[in-house]
């Protein structure tokens, strides 16, 4: 397999005439905050932040599935890894992030059966060919995976497996994005949202930010090209005062998004609230099993005794993550919190704000 | 009767051990020094100094696109011994073998070495053969040490890079790396992409013959190119500054690193070398490299400049400017 079209979205030429047109343009402050990790890691790579006029501030929000995954759903994972007949299946980037006490790598190094895989159709697979093991998936992200995930479990039924299980810890965007706005912490005035979550639900969701909070929103793709395209977009939207959803991201994002996706999506799931680390509880953000489906629920079907949930002393993933702070601003950051030696899950998923910013020196002691 | 897998037998010291070591190992590696089947073996070495190095080869699978571990043990321990400026000459091996191992694919991974070993001019003058209860390792590990005599008047080392010199790469990055993790189980994930794993001592001999002046050399395997350069940046505290666009990368292989969300510059490689070079030296070292079969991609990629040093910094193709830091935390487990 052959994935062209890299260089395209990474034209220096192009990309000049939108930074100049950002430099020409801007006049307003505008602190554009990115919804998605994958946002902040091409900023970070890219040097975008480097290329910005004074007026335009670059902030990371609660865009990287992995690290708004309390830890008291981690402790969860650790206890079920440790029943002897549960195999915990996950995607890699879960692997390292911390718990309360632990991590899942740790367990497996402690003897779990602990594996990754790519795709939670892989752990339909892992149940169908090893009928002694109860395999646990970790079902964690956006709206993004929680279609395949659903569809893996509608597979697991249509094989009639009784021992795929799968720990929903999903977490859907919209109304996460309202609860960051209400909170007023931070004055965001423009969103960069996520591309791929939008390709799955369209742009509708996103319309009571620019009707009901007055803040311009641009859906963005993740190539350097894309999010300064986006940039310049949003910027355009502040000066003339105006809020509207805007799709940069054409190439992937219709107007009613993926209806099969989304139809697959609901019927296995269906809204709950969600505990999101460091902002707390959303109503409505979370997707559980429907009932029909109830049978898949790890969380009911095997039971485990969870310990107090600790958060690590001086961490300030939250802060992060609601864009209050940024990542080099913590006191943890590049001393006591490394992405060899974590502290926060900021500084340990790939998509994380703090690993980005550190990976890519994208701060400012780093280029002195 | 042959036996069709490694059993516990095998490493016992017994008959079964006495067929497969005079049956396999020694009738494929034969050469007069392993012939005599001694406890250790004894050769007499050209006068210098002796580059000595060993490796462990744990790759997971064993067969991979344009190669195995046997092609690696190989290739690895002779570019290792290379990079310092010395002609291979000798290698030990030694086996940990997961019993349950089919003898074929034993023996296809004994015919890469023997044809790696006859491509790079070294002899395999001794060995070990351990075979351990399924679940003792992982099928087959490999270990290899190697020696070499380090060419009069050449002085290669990491600290030795100095401003002004250019950096010079054989090749594309990240082949090696993408081929191995496209192979494994339950990536579901396919690329034409194969190892770029080979040899590099006659490329390397063939820069010492137009150059004394190489100061640093290094085959970029784990940690890929980002770990040699920063290794170099530190240890002669200096900076290097590259040219990203004058990387040579394959498509597949920076379409998968999109994939998978790898820094193609953290990828690691089997058959590149990365060197510094005086720059009135660097036009003919590159035309010694593009010789070579493994160098037909060679390339300046950029200078050893004075600030910031310790670092390394890319011009990206984007125009932007980012520092090139080593790899945190691993990326892929056990690809060599």
């Amino acid at each position: 397999m052959t994935l062209k079209y890299i260089s395209e979205y990474r034209d220096p030429i192009l990309a000049k005439s939108l930074i100049t047109k950002i430099n020409q343009t801007s006049t307003r402050d505008a602190k554009l905050m990115e919804v998605c990790g994958t946002h902040t890691v091409a900023i970070a790579k890219h040097g975008i932040r480097t290329m910005m006029p004074p007026t335009v501030q670059l902030l990371s929000g609660p865009g990287c599935p992995v690290c708004v995954t309390a830890n008291t759903d981690i402790d969860r994972a650790i206890e079920l890894s440790k029943v002897d007949d549960v195999v915990i299946t996950t995607f890699g980037d879960m692997m390292k992030v911390p718990g309360s006490y632990s991590s899942l790598a740790k367990e497996k190094a402690a003897g779990s059966d602990i594996r990754v895989v790519y795709s939670a159709l892989d752990a339909v697979e892992l149940a169908e060919r090893t009928p002694e093991k109860r395999v646990v998936f970790l079902a964690v992200g956006f709206e993004t995976t929680a279609p395949t995930i659903a569809a893996s479990v509608i597979e697991a039924k249509k094989r009639g497996l009784k021992n795929f299980f799968i720990h929903a810890v999903h977490k859907t965007v919209p109304d996460a994005l309202r609860a960051l706005i209400e909170s007023g912490e931070v004055k965001i005035t423009g969103l960069i949202l996520p591309g791929h979550v939008s390709a799955i639900i369209g742009t509708k969701p996103y319309l009571f930010l620019a009707d009901e909070y007055h803040v311009p929103c641009v859906i963005s793709g993740f190539e350097p090209l894309d999010v300064l395209q986006a940039i310049y977009m949003l910027v355009r939207q502040i000066e003339s005062g105006e809020a509207k959803i805007e799709v940069q991201y054409r190439r992937g994002v219709l107007p009613d998004g993926n209806q099969v996706a989304v139809e697959t999506m609901n019927k296995v799931f269906e809204p709950c609230d969600a505990d999101w680390r460091a902002i707390g509880v959303i109503p409505g953000t979370g997707l559980k099993l429907r009932e029909e489906y109830a049978e898949f629920d790890a969380v009911a079907a095997i039971e485990v005794e969870l310990p107090p949930v600790r958060e690590p002393k001086g961490c300030q993933c939250g802060e992060v993550l609601r864009g209050v702070l940024f990542p080099y601003q913590c006191k943890l950051f590049g001393k006591a919190c490394t992405p060899e030696a974590p502290v926060g899950p900021c500084m340990v998923s790939s998509e994380g704000s703090c690993a980005a910013y550190y990976r890519y020196s994208d701060y400012p002691e780093a280029t002195g | 009767m042959k036996q069709d897998t490694i059993l516990l037998a095998h490493g016992s010291g017994g008959t079964l051990m006495h067929k497969l070591i005079s049956g396999l190992f020694a009738s494929k590696f034969s050469n007069p020094i392993l012939d005599k089947l001694d406890d250790s073996a004894t050769f007499e070495l050209p006068p210098g100094r002796v580059s000595f190095s060993t490796d462990t080869y744990v790759v997971q699978p064993l067969m991979f696109r344009g190669g195995n571990i046997g092609k690696l043990a190989v290739c690895g321990t002779v570019n290792d011994v290379s990079a310092m400026g010395a002609e291979p000459m000798y290698l030990s091996c030694g086996f940990v073998i997961e019993e349950g191992l089919a003898v074929s694919e034993l023996e296809t991974i004994l015919d890469s070495m023997v044809a790696s070993a006859k491509e790079a001019g070294v002899l395999i003058v001794t060995g070990d053969t351990k075979v351990v209860e399924k679940g003792g390792a992982d099928r087959l590990f490999i270990n290899t040490a190697g020696v070499g005599v380090v060419r009069d008047g050449v002085d290669i080392g990491a600290a030795k890079a100095k401003i002004g010199d250019k950096i010079l790469l054989s090749g594309t990055i990240g082949d090696h790396g993408i081929a191995v993790v496209s192979e494994r189980e339950g990536l579901t994930f396919e690329t034409a992409v194969e190892s770029d794993c080979a040899p590099l001592n006659k490329m390397i001999s063939s820069m010492l013959d137009v150059s004394r002046n190489v100061h640093c050399l290094r085959d970029p395997t784990r940690g890929g190119l980002a770990s040699a350069l920063n290794e170099f940046a530190a240890a002669s505290d200096v900076g290097l500054h590259i040219i990203e666009d004058r990387v040579p990368v394959r498509d597949e292989v920076a379409g998968a690193c999109e994939l998978l969300g790898y820094d193609v510059f953290h990828v690691a490689n089997e058959g590149k070398i990365v060197a510094i070079v005086e720059p009135a030296d660097a036009d003919a070292v590159l035309a010694a490299m593009k010789t070579s079969p493994y160098g037909v991609d060679a390339a300046i990629i950029g200078e050893v400049v004075d600030e910031p040093k310790g670092k390394v910094l890319v011009d990206t193709h984007f125009g932007s400017t980012r520092i090139l830091d080593i790899l945190v935390g691993e990326q892929l487990p056990r690809i060599c």
